[in-house]
């Protein structure tokens, strides 16, 4: 489903990717995982297309194609999902207005009738409800006056109405307290599926408590320096990142 | 009654000079020649069978425009050549049906697009861009009924000109009561000029039970360039009133000057909508449409409320401050406003707040958005009259930019004369930050879609106070007069 190769990119000019490998399959749930600065958002941005993140070298490939050639929204809308560490406020645009509007413009480019606004309102009750989300909350202003747990379960709420491919999932832990994270991790289990992979940056092991990777790799300096199974995130949790040989310092 | 006294001064006065300058135009024609004299308005006023004071009226105003040659507002953040008066046509007929189109095949595939993503219905398109039709169309019966449902209530709804003769004594007591002949140069010109315009009357204790539009009225069509509206609202009633269009309307005049008057009685409430599309000219701003618009209510009455709504997307050239006057005690003025301009567009728009009865309230929401190479300026003026005890105003003025060669500018006054006055004022300029713009593509929403919901977000507060059928077309409008901003 995805396969980076050697990439080497800088954010302001600054390199931050040193020659990165990774490789995800449809169906996995991979955890990258890293001390601050090592790159992990950097990666998730580079993959979405952000402006201001340049690839220097290497090469991105999702379901055959050269990722790096499409636009922002030509990714978004062949399923590339990126789930925000900090997701943006838009004042005076509801939130159920925001997600028609991404969920048509899904529809549309796949060929498919528009929901108006009752079908959608319909299926979006459907959803919402799981992530302990109200009507109330729909009707605000996009993550305007959110709390941090209510912008990521809203971010899983988009995530689960777009049904992507690929979804990669930036922090979605940070900031959240015991029980949201359970919401949160509950959401994405509910969509792990084998049409679908899932990239999951975290600083933490705690998430990986409730959502089992099927990989979990370490982000330092730029590149995966370690890859194993689950097992390698409790090795992470119980020894830290300096246990690994991994100061935090060097690897910035 | 010294405004019928001044008449007919001015009829005996004018009587004579009618010979001096004698009545050469043929009242035969169905338009006037170019230019602008004492002949043009006989001309005019002839056309439409006006009475002796009309007439009276509409030379007393020329003459003081002809005085008004150095008074043509320059205090403006407007920049356009000099505009020569003597060149424009000020009075033409409708078109004869030979030289409209005859069906949509023939109409500029431009403006058709832009009806498609409006979603206008076909039968509105052949009207709208003025092909002949032949058969009598949907909206005349519509107007046909509504028009006795109004009869019933006492309601008076019909053109400016209907109602100088129907009902002359409502006219002649409250034309000009607002806007006064003399008021300012653009007012002046259109009292000597205005050829139509809608009259409503909603008399004692009655509420309006639907919007009034311009659409409904039938022979709507070219009235455009002077239009003249005069709405009075008698004691203890309402009524909500559209003006203009979504759709961008076909208009072979450039220079435009309508005045708007609104009474409120005692305790009546009139909200007036407008949404202004008319044609802003090309990318680099020739051709456009120059609307200068004197738009201005009173509150006559203890208790009233006027409140102004407007969607200004269209024209080169945008000059509009619609006001209140609050003379009643207790009354109230709102000013919701949305100004968009791209390209080379440019508006200076706001409002005035006279405050002059006691404990009066206004509220003023101003949201200007400039794109391309425009200008866009909010110029308010709020006063309190000495007399205004306990008035409060609270004005809000947010401006949103696109890019960085457009320009966005705040001039608010402000003037009291009673201490016990209250007013707040608040001024935000933003731009389109790259992170919204991020969030919505990853989301599959390209720029341009992600532009306008992020601008209709910024206007929600305006355009929720629309009626609902006018705010579904306005959103939709504010996204297509974004085309081609970004990227």
């Amino acid at each position: 489903m995805l396969t980076i190769e050697n990439l080497h990119a800088t954010a302001d000019g600054k390199p931050i990717l040193n020659g990165l490998d990774l490789q995800v399959n449809t169906g996995e749930v991979h955890a990258v995982m890293g001390p601050n600065g090592s790159g992990k958002s950097t990666l998730a941005y580079v993959i979405a297309g952000r402006e201001g993140y340049e690839v220097t070298a290497g090469s991105i490939t999702y379901q055959g194609r050269d990722v790096l050639a499409m636009s922002v929204e030509e990714r978004a809308l062949n399923g590339v999902f990126l789930a925000f560490q900090y997701p943006v406020e838009i004042p005076g645009v509801g939130s159920a207005t925001f997600l028609k509007t991404a969920v048509n413009a899904a529809r549309k480019h796949r060929g498919e009738q528009e929901y108006d606004a009752m079908e959608f309102l319909k299926l979006v009750k459907a959803k919402r409800a799981a992530l302990g989300i109200d009507d109330g909350m729909m009707r605000r202003a996009l993550n305007v006056g959110f709390s941090g747990g209510e912008k990521k379960r809203n971010e899983m709420l988009q995530m689960a109405l777009l049904e992507p491919s690929l979804a990669i999932l930036d922090e979605t832990d940070s900031g959240l307290d015991i029980d949201a994270l359970k919401i949160v991790a509950d959401g994405i289990n509910a969509l792990r599926a084998p049409e679908r992979a899932m990239v999951v940056i975290t600083h933490y092991q705690r998430l990986l408590d409730h959502v089992v990777p099927d990989k979990v790799h370490v982000l330092a300096g730029g590149r995966i320096v370690r890859s194993g199974g689950s097992e390698l995130a409790l090795e992470l949790e119980s020894r830290g990142y300096a246990g690994l040989g991994l100061e935090p310092s060097a690897a910035a | 009654m010294s405004a019928q006294q001044d008449a007919a001064q001015a009829v005996e006065s004018y009587a004579g000079e009618r010979y001096k300058y004698g009545f050469v135009t043929d009242v035969e024609a169905d338009s006037a020649p170019p230019g602008l004299d004492h002949d043009t308005i006989r001309f005019i006023s002839a056309k439409k069978g006006e009475p002796e004071w009309l007439l009276a009226w509409r030379i007393k105003a020329f003459e003081r425009w002809l005085e008004m040659e150095d008074e043509e507002p320059a205090w403006a953040k407007l920049h356009y050549p000099p505009i020569d008066y003597q060149d424009a046509c000020y009075y033409s007929a409708p078109k004869s049906d030979s030289d409209r189109p005859k069906s949509l095949d023939e109409v500029d595939p431009e403006l058709l697009k832009t009806y498609e993503k409006l979603g206008i219905p076909l039968q509105e398109q052949e009207m709208l861009a003025g092909v002949a039709v032949d058969a009598v169309f949907d909206s005349v019966s519509v107007a046909t009924t509504f028009k006795g449902k109004l009869a019933e209530l006492g309601i008076i709804f019909c053109s400016i000109s209907e109602a100088v003769k129907e009902h002359p004594a409502l006219v002649q007591r409250y034309l000009g009561s607002v806007v006064p002949y003399s008021d300012n140069f653009f007012a002046t010109l259109n009292s000597a000029v205005f050829t139509d315009g809608s009259f409503v009357y909603v008399p004692k204790g009655v509420r309006c039970p639907m919007e009034l539009s311009t659409y409904f009225r039938i022979n709507a069509a070219n009235t455009g360039q002077f239009e003249r509206t005069l709405i009075i609202a008698d004691e203890g009633s309402y009524v909500s009133y559209l003006e203009g269009c979504t759709a961008p309307m076909r208009d072979e005049n450039q220079l435009h000057a309508a005045v708007v008057e609104l009474i409120a009685l005692d305790d009546a409430e009139i909200k007036y909508s407008t949404v202004q599309n008319w044609y802003p000219g090309d990318a680099e701003g020739k051709g456009g449409i120059y609307n200068f618009v004197t738009k201005r209510g009173a509150c006559r009455g203890a208790n009233a409320k006027i409140s102004w709504t407007q969607v200004e997307t269209g024209s080169a050239i945008t000059w509009k401050y619609p006001s209140c006057i609050l003379q009643g005690d207790n009354s109230v003025g709102e000013f919701y406003s949305i100004a968009i301009t791209n390209n080379r567009q440019q508006a200076d728009t706001g409002t005035k707040m006279i405050h002059m009865g006691r404990n009066t309230k206004s509220r003023i929401v101003s949201k200007g958005i400039a794109a391309g190479r425009s200008d866009s300026t909010y110029r308010g003026l709020v006063r309190i009259q000495p007399k205004a005890e306990g008035a409060r105003n609270h004005t809000q003025c947010d401006s949103l930019l696109i890019g960085a060669e457009c320009g966005a500018h705040t001039v608010p006054y402000i003037e009291s004369r009673n201490p016990s006055a209250r007013v707040e004022h608040e001024a935000t300029t933003s731009k389109i930050s790259e992170d919204q713009l991020f969030y919505c593509r990853q989301r599959g929403i390209d720029e341009e879609d992600a532009v306008a919901l992020i601008v209709n977000g910024f206007c929600r507060e305006v355009l929720q106070e629309l009626p609902m059928e006018f705010a579904v077309e306005a959103q939709k409008l504010v996204a297509i007069s974004l085309e081609g901003s970004v990227g």
